[in-house]
């Protein structure tokens, strides 16, 4: 772990659910910054330069998808993790996910600790 | 001049006769040179010109009116080119099935009927024997001319006892010729060489005569045409004659004898049987179509002149006008010139009488007797034997009966008329045949009993305009009849039928017994199905042309006999040597060997069917060959049978069609309504997923916060807050979600119907309304309202209208603008019928291709606010299934930025 606190970037539609990942991410010392679609992802991506991204699927518009495509194809994001969440459970979904470049895949409602962990071991060991 | 010269230069003159016509048929090879030329032919046809012609036509321009004499030869002269057509073709016909009289010609055409056939000769019958009398009569009176000279004239008209001796000798000649030279042999083909011949000589002989008497008048007694001409019309009595000024006669009179006597020269039995059945070659009709008109204008050259010169040396009229040609020669003392124009009448009384007699006997044996022998078998009854020996017994019966039956008339009534009338009057009679002869030869859609009706029609009229009234004249019948009409009704007069007034007796009855005739002609055809016969002879008869170039391949169906049949019955009809002539001819040409034939194709059929047609006629000839023909011609059952048969194979093939129809269309059917499970599958799986993502987001945030704060007891207290409101709306909006699930499930089974009621859909929008104006203000929206003061009742469920009510106005709070919000509600009633209500905000619109969409479920835009979906996407969906379920509708109407109208209407509910 770098001295430089792990930035995070949270997307999500749904602000109460921003509202909760927030909270975890900034308990466990994370540096956040948060968009509600997927156009707003993009340009807070290329401001912010995250470590992560904590990407949700559906979203009107631009979903989490094509926000992880259009970012995979720019150098400066190389070596930023993508964690998919997803209200969309089923097993092609996930396969889906991974497809598009997911480092991780985790399914609504999510459980707070597997959250957190995962995002501190991405950015503990990339 | 002394009876016996007179006698024996007449018996002299009959005896030439007898000699001409037996040397021609014992020389068959000269006398063929002779006969069958257009020369012979076209002076045969002159058969036309009998003692009427010879006597009458000069009696008949000497007096008023007496120019029509003219209409009689007028009519075949102008009919004569026509020949070339109608002639022809009736000939080619006529010899194609072996056709020898004019009513086996009509019987023919309109399938082979027999009754046809005895109709068309009883009205020859009728109308002909007293046109055969008649001439008994110019006979007789000539005959009286001669031998009473120096006495008055009208003494010897008036020896009555003398006129029935010569009347009777003169018939009983004239029946040994008419058998002697009309049944000497049964010919198949009714050819009697020696007959024509002989016809021909006398046709000859009346015009020298004739012109003889013509030339004596005009240039012995007067300096020709000029000197005579003028000294007649010095005279004001007899210029006032030939003047067509001052004549009766009208042009409707004119028109009428024209016509009847175009069809006389056609139709007469006589003239069919001289210009039809006697003739060898039909291209002799192109050379007589001139001649022949020649003829008649030779013949009459002098009529009129010889009448001028008549009535100049008889002004007083003691003497007769018919006698004229006699009187004039005899008052001269031209005693030589008397008999030679004697003799010229002579030859045309007796070439009509024979001819006629024949043509009669003709059709009274094959169209009357025999069929009726056969009918009640008779004749068949004595199965073998030649019985061609008994046909020319009973042709040689009718020829006496006939005879006796024309003096017996001759004796009655005879004496009471000119010769011009009786002729007129058998002419009318005859002019009946023309509409079915016409039509058999132009017509296809005539049937039988169009021709029976026409017939029966026409001859009716002739009977009761014509025969009844001259026999009332006569004093057979009551004068009353006349006078008063039939029964006493004046429309029923014979004269005037109809009250139509015409100056001329057979003119009338001309023109309404073929205005009738033909009518119902044309009109009982056009409403009868004809028979399979009489279609099949109608194509033979009407397309002649294509069927005699094709042969004998006409018939509809093969028939097929055993040979020995044939062979029996053209013996048993025809005589065993004419009969075996016949086989021979035909073995020869088609080289057959007979002693090996056992069956006879349709063609020896045919040709056997059409030599006992000339024989017996056709209608006894195809019954006879009935009984031994394999397949008859098929029935009219058998043809409809046939048609039904085809009728249902079509009906069968075009059920199959439609059924295949339908069965495409059912499988297009299955294809949609499979398509529509899939589609109602994917739905299904969309509603899942959406539903479970719908509820998933907020359970996310639900679990995540609860987790939170339960991890963090020590949180701050605006923290904990702030968390706990966002769990509690959450849960608030899974409620929701899970309340309007339900809603579809229910609206979509359709269970609300049930609980409808009366209700004021008025009351129901402004509390709707009121509800949520808490939330407009919040919002700080802007409302404009339009409600109605009175009631607007509506039959429903209120809380589903509500629900409808709510969702439009708060879509629009949702969709509005963001910073000035916008909201009209206006309400009315639209129509008697119809209630409105329209919601419209100033959002950004709804753009064309989504104003559909929006009412499926779970759909949605996102909103103007938040920018993203404010709902669960089924509102829209919900409100327009409870509208259905009302009877009522919702629809969208929006531009992009120009915000969205939602209009639902709804029926207005009437007490």
């Amino acid at each position: 772990m770098s001295d430089k606190p792990t930035k995070v970037l949270l997307v999500d539609d749904e602000p109460n659910i921003l509202v909760a990942i927030e909270f975890l991410m900034v308990q466990n010392g994370f540096l956040v910054e948060m968009a509600f679609d997927g156009v707003e992802a993009i340009e807070k991506a290329k401001a912010f330069l995250p470590d992560i991204i904590v990407l949700d699927v559906m979203m009107p518009e631009m979903d989490g998808y094509e926000v992880a495509n259009h970012l995979r194809q720019d150098q400066a994001f190389v070596n930023t993790k993508i964690i998919f969440l997803t209200a969309r459970g089923t097993e092609t979904d996930r396969m889906n996910g991974y497809g598009k470049g997911a480092e991780i895949y985790l399914t609504k409602p999510f459980d707070n600790n597997q959250l957190v962990s995962v995002v501190q071991e991405l950015a503990t060991y990339g | 001049m002394s009876t016996s010269i007179i006698i024996i230069s007449s018996l002299v003159y009959l005896l030439l006769l007898f000699l001409i016509a037996y040397l021609v048929d014992a020389y068959p090879k000269k006398g063929k040179k002779l006969v069958d030329n257009p020369y012979t032919y076209a002076l045969s046809l002159a058969v036309y010109c009998t003692a009427w012609t010879f006597y009458g036509s000069v009696g008949k321009a000497a007096s008023p009116g007496g120019i029509t004499f003219l209409c009689t030869y007028i009519g075949p002269v102008l009919i004569a080119p026509l020949w070339i057509f109608i002639l022809k073709k009736i000939i080619r016909i006529s010899k194609s099935q072996g056709l020898t009289s004019i009513a086996d010609f009509i019987s023919s055409r309109y399938g082979k009927s027999t009754r046809l056939g005895v109709v068309v000769t009883l009205v020859s019958f009728f109308g002909i024997v007293p046109y055969i009398s008649i001439q008994l009569k110019a006979v007789s009176s000539s005959f009286g001319i001669l031998t009473n000279e120096g006495k008055e004239w009208n003494e010897a008209l008036n020896n009555a006892s003398f006129y029935d001796e010569n009347a009777f000798i003169i018939a009983v000649i004239l029946t040994i010729f008419t058998i002697f030279f009309g049944t000497r042999k049964l010919d198949p083909n009714e050819r009697h060489g020696g007959l024509v011949a002989a016809i021909a000589f006398e046709s000859i002989w009346k015009l020298f005569a004739f012109l003889a008497i013509g030339i004596f008048v005009t240039y012995g007694i007067y300096n020709g045409f000029g000197d005579l001409f003028s000294k007649a019309y010095a005279h004001p009595e007899i210029s006032s004659i030939f003047s067509f000024k001052e004549s009766e006669v009208d042009s409707w009179t004119w028109t009428w004898l024209i016509i009847l006597s175009m069809t006389a020269i056609l139709f007469l039995p006589r003239q069919f049987h001289v210009a039809v059945v006697e003739n060898k070659d039909a291209n002799y009709v192109d050379k007589a179509a001139w001649l022949f008109p020649l003829y008649l204008l030779l013949i009459n050259i002098f009529v009129v002149p010889i009448a001028c010169g008549g009535l100049l040396q008889f002004p007083g009229g003691e003497v007769e006008a018919d006698n004229f040609v006699l009187s004039l020669p005899l008052y001269y003392g031209k005693d030589i010139l008397a008999l030679i124009v004697y003799l010229g009448g002579l030859s045309a009384a007796t070439s009509m009488v024979v001819v006629a007699i024949i043509a009669l006997s003709i059709m009274i044996s094959n169209n009357l007797v025999i069929p009726l022998l056969i009918r009640t078998g008779i004749v068949q009854e004595q199965s073998s034997g030649d019985l061609s020996s008994r046909l020319i017994t009973i042709r040689r019966i009718s020829i006496i009966v006939i005879m006796l039956v024309a003096y017996i008339y001759f004796k009655a009534v005879g004496a009471g008329f000119s010769l011009v009338s009786i002729g007129l009057i058998s002419f009318a009679a005859i002019a009946q045949f023309m509409p079915v002869m016409l039509g058999a030869l132009y017509w296809k859609e005539a049937t039988e009993k169009g021709a029976m009706a026409g017939l029966l029609t026409g001859a009716f009229i002739w009977v009761v305009t014509l025969a009844i009234p001259t026999m009332a004249e006569v004093g057979l019948l009551s004068e009353n009849i006349i006078t008063e009409g039939y029964f006493g009704f004046s429309v029923l007069k014979p004269y005037a039928l109809f009250g139509m007034e015409s100056s001329d007796h057979i003119a009338h009855a001309a023109f309404w017994s073929l205005l009738l005739n033909t009518g119902m002609f044309i009109g009982v055809s056009l409403n009868t199905v004809p028979k399979q016969i009489e279609i099949t002879q109608a194509n033979l008869f009407v397309d002649i042309k294509k069927y005699t170039k094709k042969g004998s391949e006409y018939e509809l169906v093969k028939r097929e006999a055993q040979y020995r049949d044939i062979e029996n019955l053209l013996h048993r009809f025809l005589g065993k040597k004419t009969a075996q002539k016949i086989l021979t001819t035909y073995a020869k040409s088609e080289n057959i060997n007979l002693e090996k034939l056992k069956t006879a194709n349709a063609q020896l059929v045919n040709l056997a069917e059409s030599h006992l047609a000339g024989a017996i006629g056709t209608a006894s000839a195809k019954f006879l060959l009935a009984s031994v023909v394999k397949e008859d011609p098929i029935s009219l059952e058998e043809m409809l049978s046939i048609l039904d048969e085809t009728h249902e194979v079509i009906q069968y093939s075009k059920a199959l069609e439609k059924k295949s129809e339908e069965l495409l269309s059912t499988t297009q059917q299955l294809k949609a309504a499979n398509e529509q499970l899939k589609n109602f599958d994917r739905l299904k799986a969309d509603f899942i997923t959406t539903v479970t993502h719908e509820l998933r987001t907020p359970i996310t945030s639900i679990k995540a916060l609860s987790k939170i704060l339960s991890d963090n007891k020590d949180l701050d207290t605006d923290k904990r807050t702030e968390f706990l409101n966002i769990i509690v709306s959450e849960s608030e909006r899974i409620a929701r979600l899970i309340n309007q699930v339900l809603d579809l499930e229910k609206v979509q089974s359709g269970r609300t119907k049930s609980d409808f009621k009366v209700l004021d859909f008025n009351q129901l929008t402004q509390l709707a309304f009121k509800s949520l104006k808490a939330l407009f203000k919040e919002k700080n929206i802007e409302c404009i309202t339009a409600f109605p003061s009175t009631e607007l009742l509506v039959e429903g469920n209120a809380d589903r209208l509500t629900q409808v009510v709510v969702n439009l106005l708060s879509n629009a709070i949702k969709f509005c603008d963001p910073e000035e919000g916008k909201v009209k509600i206006s309400l009315q009633a639209e129509s008697p019928n119809l209630i409105v209500l329209k919601v419209s905000d100033n959002g950004a619109g709804i753009p064309l291709e989504k104003q559909q969409l929006i009412f499926e479920q779970f759909t949605q835009l996102n909103s103007q606010r938040t920018g993203k979906p404010a709902g669960s996407g089924l509102g829209l969906y919900i409100s327009q299934k409870i509208l259905k379920q009302h009877r009522g509708k919702i629809s969208v109407q929006s531009k992009k930025n120009q915000g969205a109208t939602f209009i639902a209407s709804l029926p207005l509910y009437h007490k």
